[in-house]
């Protein structure tokens, strides 16, 4: 199976009986995942709506809180992220362009940077749990914003958590797509799957990007 | 086995029972006109027009735009009188009047407890006099509750952690159901009591009657005494804490400079959690009373300070003259202690 | 009446593949749309059997056949059976996801395996339901509200979430693929313009399901985080705000109750049109109205909340706005009813339900007003009113054109026709019980008996006897079409492809249709209703 094919031709066992042609069955396959991530932006807009609620009553709770968070990690992560995006970018490119090797290494460097996001959110939340800070009985915090700082932590772990959640689905969904580019599924012609692959990994990396500074930010100045 | 048919109705003993009644009635005239107008034509043509032959066919009408205007403006129009006249009624019953005469609930599950300002008290039955405006401050112990009295048709949640209201004046002497109606677990259905509208001379006699041990008010200057607010809240000088002479109604300004009305709620929230809002000029000092009073303490706590005078009755100093305002830092006098 | 014998199509889709496998793993619409029918027909008997005991409990004022707690588990269960298991996936899981793609000239949805899943969604959080009613029970009432739900019940809260939660995935996907399939699967010359109001109807409820759902699921998120880990999201105590769920809560569960009832109304324009034979009277205004319910249904969700404590102006804002949202619905009765005139009419069984729908949906959709107008609002909230009001639209409306399209398009599914006295006579105890349940509640409610109330005080007895003995005969009438529609599966008389002489894509290939729906991909020319001169060569 060369991962080159004759272009032009859409290989049969890709192209469900029920669509025209590859192109038509690749646009049904392009626009359902778009509206997959508007429900997405609905599921966390849920939540970040819940948090605009509590900043909006508590600011002062929620700052000190805030400064809770290792901003060092957050950045780092954050940059993690956004340099992940571009890997998973140049993926698509190159699963575009039909470049097999060039498509796994990229995949896998993708993986790799989601992967590092996720071992950094381990570190801090670990930090969270001997801090005191995970809300529940245990929770300790300065008697001042003792009973609004709870719920920034609630927030922060439910949105943090969720977020994570669809790292890892991501990653699974880069595993699958590594599978095919190594078996040669993916090709010039049938990139698709790549592409909607992308627009899934942007998304998770654009919901941190709203995170990031709502969590960790919160009345931080230069030099603060 | 009740033998006579029910009513359709319950009876109006309320100033807004009527009101309520009449847009209701208005909206059964005009549902059973559109139902009987669609139900009637649907039979009408159903039987002008049925088919009378097996491969009949109906004619070819695609539609009419005078029509659909027609159908949509005047629902518009009409929904529009229903709006405003719903609108106007409610305002009626969210708004309570400026003189009321004001009992505190408290809700908890299964029961509600009624705290009259002479500090009597009584447990699923609610004394009222007829003809007065009473406002009801209710505020739940545990889960959301509702108080629901149909006879005077207002309703209203009662939840944990906050203060709601509700307001009636009843027009007639009786005993009228009050229910909880917000679901609240296993004896939501027993959660349920009376109101007693009594005439006022009568009404004088039950309040008399009572044993009461002070007043509500009074019994909160006792837990203020004893939970050592006074050390801090001083009549006399300024101490560590603002004075409350005068306070109940006032607006402060805070610390992160917003202004706040002293109300029942922000009284309540700062015998809890006082360093939530802080007013300006005071240090962070006051412990939490969270867990250490009770919604029935609470409850009397802010009656005392409302007794001590509100902004209506002895105002201080004018926030506008040159004097400080209350919770202004003032350079000439220090919060006691701190320096 | 016509004499041409009926040809028997010998392959099709129930018999190209035989054997359990070649059901729970396929890919056809059709079949995935029969799993669907087991599946809420089931939780549908459940929903009522909970009914069942509501209704025998209430028939005396003291609550002396069960438990306080019990009765409050047998209401909380019978509203999210009936909710979450019947209502929302009835009408799209089956009669959607059969139609569509015939409707459209299609061979199958845009994302087979992707529909398989979601009908798998729907049985998994079902069983978790179920899981949780067997395990103790759920006595939260649907709703959900906090905090009792959250710091107070002790019944199987977070099972019963987590299975609604799936469920709810299921409805998103189902949804998302009914987007794509209408935009993308519609045969050569079939523009949106032509297409039948029942695709119209579901697509706007795609709508609602694909971006109303994920704040539910966020929510039940919300809640279970409570319950489990001790997150104080709505604890006043921790400076949460209970009144912040009822909001989120709302923000879904408002536009849920238009995805309850687009997909009937969607089946009622088919009735009506096929049993007048002609096209709907202002088809254009009809469709936009569809996609107004849809938009608007979302900006009314504090119509709930009037008396939640929240400010007067909020509440003037859902008031208005719920008023506008009648608009739409008040235009589609009007051109249903003016189809009717020069119609041909006949009075088959799914006319009969239609009928009764737009008398029923009509009444209750009125009540509605009662609700959006706040100062009746304040007395009628939380009482007996509401449960007339919704049972009104959602039984009276959506279970009658459940059962409306069932009867219509079963000689399509099936490729057998019923006995049709029964059916009538099903339809007429149906709608005559359906009354007798419910309308007495509407004037119990304004009389002031609340809702979950397990006893009552004696006054309102007579009118709960009544509701009760309704209640009997109703499900007398819903046990009747299961057997006579079982009954003929095996022995009702074959018939041909299209026994109403309708005008739609699905009435073009055989009863029951081969599995890739039609011989050759057809190419569409004529208008959704367009009903030739005279119908020639049907087969009754």
């Amino acid at each position: 199976m060369s991962p080159e094919s004759t272009a032009g031709v859409p290989r049969a066992h890709v192209l469900a009986h029920h669509f025209e042609s590859l192109e038509a069955q690749q646009q049904a396959a392009t626009l359902g995942m778009w509206i997959f991530l508007v429900t997405e932006v609905l599921f966390f807009g849920g939540a970040l709506a819940a948090y605009a609620v509590y900043r909006g009553w508590y600011p002062e709770a929620f700052a000190a809180a805030s400064h809770e968070l290792d901003i060092v990690l957050g950045t780092t992560n954050t940059a993690i992220l956004i340099t992940s995006s571009l890997t998973m970018a140049l993926a698509v490119h190159a699963a575009q362009l039909g470049a097999r090797t060039k498509l796994l290494a990229l995949l896998g460097a993708t993986a790799l940077l989601g992967a590092a996001f996720l071992g950094i959110k381990i570190v801090e939340y670990a930090h969270k749990f001997t801090e005191g800070h995970v809300p529940g009985p245990g929770f300790m915090f300065a008697a001042e914003h003792v009973a609004h700082a709870q719920v920034f932590f609630s927030m922060y772990f439910v949105l943090t958590g969720l977020h994570a959640l669809h790292m890892v689905v991501g990653l699974g969904v880069l595993a699958w797509m590594m599978v095919w580019a190594w078996n040669g599924r993916i090709t010039r012609e049938y990139a698709s799957p790549v592409e909607i692959s992308g627009l899934y990994w942007h998304f998770v990396d654009i919901v941190w990007i709203f995170l990031f500074p709502l969590l960790y930010l919160i009345g931080r100045h230069p030099g603060a | 086995m009740p033998a006579e048919l029910p009513p359709l109705f319950p009876e109006a003993a309320s100033t807004i029972a009527p009101r309520v009644d009449a847009l209701y009635e208005f909206l059964v005239g005009v549902t059973a006109f559109f139902s009987l107008l669609i139900a009637g034509l649907i039979v009408f043509y159903a039987v002008k027009y049925r088919r009378r032959s097996p491969d009949e066919v109906g004619a070819r009408i695609a539609g009419g735009l005078v029509l659909e205007i027609a159908w949509t403006l005047i629902p518009l129009a009409i929904v529009l009188v229903i709006f405003v006249w719903g609108a106007r009624v409610f305002f009626a019953i969210a708004r309570p009047p400026a003189e009321t005469l004001n009992v505190y609930v408290v809700g908890k599950q299964w029961m509600w407890k009624f705290q009259h300002l002479n500090g009597l008290r009584e447990i699923n039955e609610l004394h009222v006099p007829v003809g007065r405006a009473v406002k009801l401050i209710m505020t739940s112990e545990d889960v959301i509750h509702d108080v629901f009295v149909p006879a005077f048709r207002v309703k209203a949640d009662v939840l944990p952690g906050r203060y709601t209201h509700l307001w009636f004046q009843a027009t007639k002497a009786g005993r009228y159901h009050v229910f909880c109606a917000e679901y609240c677990g296993t004896k939501h259905s027993g959660m349920i009591g009376q109101v007693v509208a009594l005439d006022p001379a009568d009404y004088q006699v039950w309040l008399a009657s009572g044993r009461a041990e002070g007043s509500l008010a009074s019994e909160g200057g006792k837990l203020f005494q004893d939970l050592a607010c006074h050390t801090c809240h001083r009549p006399d000088v300024q101490g560590r804490g603002p004075m409350l002479e005068g306070l109940f109604g006032r607006t402060v300004r805070l610390q992160e400079g917003t202004l706040q009305v002293v109300d029942e709620a922000y009284l309540r929230e700062s015998i809890l959690n006082p360093n939530a809002k802080i007013t300006a000029g005071f240090q962070p000092v006051m412990p939490a009373y969270q867990g250490l009073v009770s919604e029935d303490g609470l409850l009397s706590l802010i009656e005392y300070v409302k007794s001590l005078g509100d902004a209506n009755r002895t105002p201080l100093a004018q926030p506008e003259s040159g004097g400080p305002a209350p919770g202004e830092a003032t350079p000439a006098r220090p919060p006691g202690g701190a320096r | 009446m016509s004499e041409n014998p009926v040809v028997v199509p010998s392959r099709h889709y129930l018999n190209d593949q035989v054997g359990v496998a070649s059901w729970l793993l396929t890919r056809d619409h059709k079949r995935i749309a029969l799993l669907y029918l087991v599946g809420v027909t089931f939780f549908f008997f459940i929903g009522g059997a909970f009914a069942v005991t509501i209704r025998l409990e209430l028939a005396t004022p003291a609550g002396d056949l069960l438990s306080d707690d019990t009765y409050n588990k047998m209401f909380t269960m019978h509203g999210v059976m009936m909710v979450f298991f019947f209502l929302i996936p009835a009408i799209p899981g089956v009669l959607g996801n059969f139609f569509i793609p015939l409707m459209i000239g299609a061979q199958d949805v845009a994302f087979p395996r992707l529909n398989l899943l979601s009908w798998y969604l729907f049985m998994i959080g079902a069983a978790l339901a179920t899981y949780a009613v067997v395990s103790g029970g759920l006595d939260t009432g649907w709703t959900f509200y906090t905090p009792f739900s959250t710091s107070s019940s002790t019944s199987a809260v977070v099972p019963a979430a987590l299975g609604i939660f799936i469920n709810g995935f299921s409805s998103i996907l189902t949804g998302l693929n009914f987007i794509v399939t209408i935009h993308r699967l519609r045969a050569p010359g079939l523009t949106w313009f032509r297409l039948p109001l029942f695709v119209w109807s579901h697509y706007a409820t795609s709508l609602i399901m694909v971006l109303g759902t994920p704040v539910l699921a966020i929510t039940i998120v919300l809640v279970a985080a409570e319950r489990l880990f001790g997150f104080g999201i709505f604890d006043p105590a921790r400076g949460g705000d209970p009144v912040l769920f009822q909001h989120l809560f709302w923000f879904y569960s408002h536009p849920a109750v238009y995805i309850m009832v687009l997909p009937a109304m969607g089946v009622i324009s088919e009735l009506v049109a096929a049993f007048c034979r002609k096209p709907i009277f202002g088809y254009t205004f009809v469709a936009f109205a569809s996609l107004a319910i849809a938009v608007l249904g979302f900006l009314v969700w504090g119509h709930h909340m009037f008396v939640a404590g929240q400010s007067v102006y909020a509440a003037m804002v859902f008031s208005s706005l719920s008023f506008l949202v009648a608009i739409p619905s008040a235009i589609k009765v009007f051109n249903w009813t003016a189809t009717m005139y020069k119609g041909s009419i006949s009075w088959e069984t799914p006319m009969l339900y239609a009928i009764g729908f737009i008398g029923l949906f009509t009444i209750g959709g009125l009540t509605g007003l009662f609700l959006a107008a706040l100062g009746v609002d304040v007395h009628v909230t939380d009482t007996y009113f509401i449960v007339a009001h919704f049972h009104y639209i959602m039984v009276g409306g959506t279970i009658m054109a459940y059962l409306g399209g069932l009867h219509y398009w079963w000689p399509k599914i099936s490729g057998r026709t019923y006995n049709e006295l029964l059916a009538k006579v099903s339809a007429a105890v149906i709608f005559f019980g359906f009354n007798l349940t419910f309308f007495p509640q509407f004037v119990v409610g304004y009389l002031g008996m609340p809702r979950r109330y397990h006893a009552y005080p004696p006054e309102f007895q007579v009118l709960n006897v009544l509701s009760s003995a309704g209640a009997s005969l109703l499900g007398i009438g819903y046990l009747v079409p299961m057997a006579y529609l079982a009954w003929s599966l095996r022995y009702g008389r074959h018939v041909g492809p299209n026994p109403w002489g309708a005008v739609g894509l699905e009435w073009t290939t055989t009863s029951p249709p081969p599995t890739s729906n039609f011989n050759q991909t057809p190419i569409v020319t004529w208008d959704a209703y367009e009903y030739p001169a005279r119908i020639e060569g049907h087969v009754a």
